[in-house]
């Protein structure tokens, strides 16, 4: 599985990221964690509100962090 | 090399605290003029002013749809509604700069165009409703209504100049919608009730932050002496509107959020009042590291090259959210004249040197300068009518 987040770098983005590795360590699933900063590359997901949640290329959220479970619900279901 | 970076900060730290002169009296006074501006604004600002803006910016975040906003942006969307709604947008959609620039490079590559995504660049920062709220109520209305028109008239002449320009480019562009943003949650409360939800949110900042007129009588003293029982009454209908319009999830990511932009943006404002307060010390005193025959030479009066500086230094400087209020505080007290003053706010915020390496990134350079040269430009235009105005 690949997860992308999506951010040039704010707090929230940064936040996001932990959010998602805690629900990997939570979920006990490895997954390729990539953070996209460069705002070329994030405008190919068309996502417009940083910070963004991509898993395995389908945009999950954009423009607010999801609540954890929510993001627990989205990688098993992109399992 | 861990390490070797620690060693280098405390050898850094130490060499300077072996050669600052601390006994020397200027500097102690602007030590203490840094703590006497940071109580300032911690007795007369954070309680009244900055507290209830950080709760309408985080029911802004909230309750007010962003996707119902950010459609107009799209590629087939009108250009004129897409002009209008780019350059008074920020005070919704933006309150710092993190969320403008993927905003904008959107807008730029997949969705309205160059005109719509700099007018939207530019008004960002500049009128989001933190900034205008603290501009007015510590640099004077004044300045905070000039800067709110200010940025929406820059932001409509500077995105057409841009598109104008480049206008042969434009024309091909993809009519692609914006994606992720259709499927918004039903609207769980009617428009009025949300209104009236703001109106009350409003009222109370514009309450608690109610100065105490000159005269102690009339209509508008008494206003002033009531005001604390005002906003008591107004907070109990918040409460009553938070409980019985707003889910529990609702009310507790609005208060999250609210959390989250007074830590995003509290330490920030702190440091540059405290920073405000070194360089230039409190308004009206001669404390500050910076001596005020300088700032006036520099930024004094409302010449054209008073003016032209304010928007250069304002243009390449880098302000954290909120902290050009109190900067231009020490520097209006320090002599800065008035039109200066609103073309280092209507240049500063929107520009800064690593946001305008992001721009580029996004632009390319030739787009990034003449915008960089059309904001300095306005900015001292600008200024210079102002302090007309205003003298």
């Amino acid at each position: 599985m690949k997860i992308k987040i999506l951010g040039p770098g704010c707090k929230n983005c940064e936040k996001l990221e932990e959010e998602v590795n805690n629900a990997l360590a939570q979920l006990n699933i490895t997954a390729d964690v990539e953070k996209v900063e460069d705002m070329n590359k994030i405008m190919e997901h068309d996502v417009f509100m940083t910070p963004g949640l991509v898993i395995n290329d389908k945009v999950k959220a954009s423009g607010k962090i999801p609540k954890q479970d929510q993001i627990k619900k989205w990688i098993q279901e992109e399992q | 090399m861990e390490n070797l970076r620690k060693l280098a900060i405390l050898a850094g730290v130490f060499i300077a605290v072996y050669f600052i002169p601390f006994q020397h009296p200027n500097l102690q006074a602007s030590i203490m003029e840094a703590f006497h501006l940071l109580q300032y604004y911690v007795r007369e600002h954070v309680l009244q002013t900055l507290i209830p803006a950080f709760f309408i910016a985080g029911a802004i975040a909230n309750f007010l749809s962003q996707g119902s906003v950010i459609k107009y942006f799209g590629g087939g969307a009108h250009k004129v509604l897409a002009y209008s709604v780019a350059s008074v947008s920020g005070s919704v959609l933006a309150v710092c700069s993190c969320t403008v620039l993927p905003l904008f490079a959107g807008i730029y590559k997949k969705g309205a165009g160059l005109g719509p995504a700099i007018a939207f660049l530019y008004s960002g920062p500049a009128i989001n409703i933190l900034a205008i709220i603290l501009t007015a109520r510590i640099l004077g209305w004044e300045l905070g209504l000039a800067r709110a028109i200010g940025a929406v008239i820059f932001a409509l002449v500077i995105g057409l100049i841009m598109a104008l320009l480049y206008r042969s480019e434009d024309r091909d562009r993809p009519e692609t919608g914006f994606q992720g943003m259709e499927e918004e949650a039903p609207e769980k409360r009617g428009q009025l009730q949300t209104i009236s939800y703001f109106l009350v949110l409003i009222l109370i900042l514009v309450l608690a932050a109610l100065g105490e007129p000159q005269e102690a009588a009339g209509l508008w003293y008494a206003f002033y002496r009531a005001k604390w029982y005002l906003v008591a009454a107004l907070l109990i209908i918040l409460v009553l509107m938070a409980w019985r319009w707003f889910d529990r999830e609702e009310r507790v990511s609005w208060v999250e959020s609210t959390r989250d932009f007074a830590l995003q943006i509290l330490p920030l404002l702190f440091a540059g009042v405290m920073a405000a307060g070194f360089l230039m010390g409190r308004p009206d005193s001669d404390a500050g590291l910076i001596p005020v025959q300088f700032i006036e030479a520099l930024v004094g009066g409302n010449s054209f090259q008073a003016n032209l500086v304010a928007s250069v230094i304002g243009a390449f400087m880098y302000f954290a959210t909120l902290t050009e209020v109190p900067i231009l505080q020490g520097l209006l007290g320090s002599g800065m004249g008035q039109g200066p003053a609103l073309a280092l706010l209507l240049a500063g915020p929107a520009l800064s040197l690593p946001n305008m390496l992001v721009i580029r990134s996004v632009l390319g350079t030739q787009k990034t300068i003449i915008f960089v040269i059309l904001v300095a430009i306005m900015a001292t235009i600008s200024g210079m009518i102002f302090g007309t105005i205003m003298s």
